[in-house]
This record gives C-alpha cells, sequence and structure tokens, in this order.
C-alpha cells in the first residue's frame, strides 16, 4: 500500500469532489492507443500521450474546454503523422446561490436541481432560512450574503436575489457584480429596481458592472404565484448558461 | 460516468476486471451524446449505455475481447457501414465508440 493513486483513483475522487477534471485518451492514429493524460486547473498533469509536446498543446486544448464543459476528439500533428485524442470533461456542477429564504426560493431550489445545479440558500434570517422549508437544498447557510459570497463565486456560479431588502441586495450585489459570476438576477418591480440603480450609482458601482444585473428578474411568462416566477426565474438562468437572453 | 461509478466499484470489490466503452463521436441523428459510456465485467454483467440499444450487443462482445487481449480500441457505427445494418443502427446517425480495458 501507500502507492499513488491510479489515473482512475484521481478520477473518481474528483469527481466525487466536485472539481473540476478532464481526461485525454490517444484513441487512433500514430500514437499508443489507450495512453491518457488526466488534466486539472492549476495542477500538474498526471500520465502522458507519450510525447511531451502534444501533451502540452492537449493539456491547453483540455482545459479551455472545461471551462466550456466541452468534450469531444481533437487531432494533432506528431512526427509520426497524426493522432486522434479524444479529451473528456467533468466540470464542476453550476452553482446557484439564492439569496432570500423566500417562499420562491422553495421552489426555485427544486426546479434548478432538477436541471442539474448545486443549490446554496443564504440568509440571516433564521425565521425564513429553516431546515423545514429547506431539506431539498444541498446547502443552507445562515449569514449575511457578502459573508459568504466573496470566497464561493466563480465563473460556474449562478446568483439570484430574492430578498427585496436594500439592507440585504445590495451588499450581495455589491460582492456579486465584480465577481465572475455567469449569471445574476434580483427580484423586484422596475420601479424597485430604478431606485436600486440610483443606490449604487451612488455608491459608485461603474455602470458595465449594473448592465451585468438581471432586473427584474426572469422572463416574461405572465406568473404571479411564487411557483410561477420560480419557472420564469429557472427559465432566464437556463438562456445565461446557454449565453444568451432568452428574449427576441 | 458518475453513475457507473459505484457498479465499477462493486464488481472490482468481488474481483473482476472492467471494460469501459464511450461514445467519443456522433454525427446525425444518435440516441445517446458523446461521453455516454457502459461498462462490461469480465463475469459478463453490464451496466449503462452507448446508444438506443442498437449497438449494446456488438460493443459488449468488443468489450470482452479488449478484457481478453488488453487492447484498446475504436469501433465505428455507421449506415455506410455494411456491420451497422447487421446491429441494428436504422436511426441514420454514426457513432464512433472506444473501447478499453480500465487497467490505469
Amino acid at each position: 500500500m501507500g502507492n499513488a493513486l491510479t489515473l482512475f483513483e484521481t478520477l473518481t475522487s474528483c469527481i466525487a469532489a466536485e472539481q473540476p477534471v478532464a481526461m485525454a485518451t490517444v484513441i487512433q492514429g500514430a500514437g499508443r492507443v489507450g495512453a491518457k493524460m488526466l488534466l486539472r486547473p492549476d495542477t500538474p498533469r498526471l500520465g502522458d500521450l507519450g510525447n511531451a509536446t502534444l501533451d502540452e498543446a492537449v493539456e491547453r486544448a483540455a482545459l479551455a474546454m472545461l471551462t466550456r464543459a466541452e468534450s469531444g476528439v481533437r487531432v494533432y500533428a506528431v512526427p509520426e503523422g497524426e493522432v486522434q485524442v479524444f479529451i473528456e470533461t467533468y466540470p464542476s456542477p453550476p452553482t446557484m446561490f439564492i439569496v432570500g429564504a423566500v417562499h420562491i426560493a422553495i421552489a426555485l431550489v427544486t426546479f434548478a436541481r432538477t436541471l442539474g445545479f448545486r443549490t446554496v440558500v443564504i440568509d440571516a434570517r433564521g425565521a425564513f432560512a429553516t431546515a423545514e422549508r429547506f431539506a431539498h437544498a444541498d446547502e443552507l447557510i445562515h449569514a449575511w450574503p457578502d459573508e459568504v459570497l466573496p470566497a464561493r463565486l466563480n465563473s460556474n456560479s449562478y446568483v439570484v436575489l430574492l430578498t427585496h431588502d436594500p439592507k440585504l441586495d445590495d451588499p450581495a450585489l455589491k460582492v456579486a457584480l465584480p465577481s465572475p459570476a455567469r449569471y445574476i438576477g434580483a427580484l423586484g418591480s422596475p420601479r424597485t429596481h430604478a431606485k436600486r440603480l440610483e443606490r449604487l450609482r451612488a455608491d459608485g458601482v461603474p455602470e458595465e458592472q449594473l448592465a451585468r444585473l438581471h432586473a427584474p428578474i426572469g422572463l416574461k411568462i405572465g406568473g404571479a404565484t411564487p411557483e410561477e416566477i420560480a419557472v420564469s426565474i429557472i427559465a432566464e438562468v437556463v438562456a445565461a448558461r446557454h449565453g444568451l437572453t432568452g428574449k427576441t | 460516468m458518475h453513475d457507473l461509478l459505484p457498479v465499477i466499484e462493486q464488481w472490482r470489490a468481488r474481483g473482476e476486471r472492467v471494460a469501459i466503452a464511450t461514445v467519443v463521436k456522433t454525427l446525425g441523428s444518435a440516441p445517446r451524446g458523446v461521453g455516454a459510456k457502459m461498462v462490461v465485467s469480465s463475469g459478463g454483467a453490464m451496466a449503462g449505455s452507448v446508444s438506443g440499444g442498437c449497438i449494446e450487443g456488438a460493443v459488449f462482445d468488443a468489450c470482452q475481447e479488449a478484457l481478453t487481449t488488453g487492447q484498446a480500441k475504436l469501433l465505428h457505427f455507421g449506415v455506410a457501414d455494411d456491420d451497422a445494418w447487421d446491429v441494428g443502427l436504422a436511426c441514420g446517425g454514426m457513432i464512433d465508440v472506444f473501447v478499453e480495458p480500465l487497467d490505469w
């Protein structure tokens, strides 16, 4: 015992820990068919495909594909001819941070989980953020959003603000807007939103950051109940996930 | 892959060897996308799928062969291929499946 982990063990532990990982395999051509290499962001590659130049090119491609959650075959020229490499990526799952453990959030957690999102519900108010209401959330955090979000947001994060309350929403926005988060949306009528923009501008939040904010949140589907509003929010999030706005 | 990990672990725990088949390329209407996987044990168990059931038989045989020879292999299934009709890939698509023994 005490041996280094095999590539398979490393792969499975990354998948279990939800850490992004990619596996490259020579599948055909002038190479060792079946040769494998495991790649992770900011971590030295494991294994090799038999040619350092090829390994480097494949690592660059794999890490780029990982950020796009894309898998596929790439063809590389090597001195002996051509080699086909299958690059399979296992990105960490997208995470939805829901600020405000309100009624809409209950349905939104259900929809988000069905669509493959991890769900994190954040609310400092104990009466809202109860384990009974949010047993289906992956994480329920009793804290102020600006305490939690800075360490957690990355390009696979989706931030949904549902509190209506500037005391909670504004600090969360000031953290989320400059972050790499993929989607940021906030609940509130056009009037509420206009006031919010005024406050954020007065606090010096730059226009290009304000332009990132989806508000009023959600696609226009005429919903009125908390569940219907959750549908309109999740629809906008799905559009953002695919690089669209959901508007024609 | 995620859903197949427990089954692989189970098979290996009882001393069986495992082969993995992965869809690496598709063209046209293919029932399962790139990355879809099927795993086969040396004892003849299988889990997962690489199509809607059209090519699983042939892929199962290829997995057993890979376990015997220790060799990985790229399989091509398409309508232009006479074999494709034999194994019934009637959807009009094309699927490349990479079969390998899990020895890494």
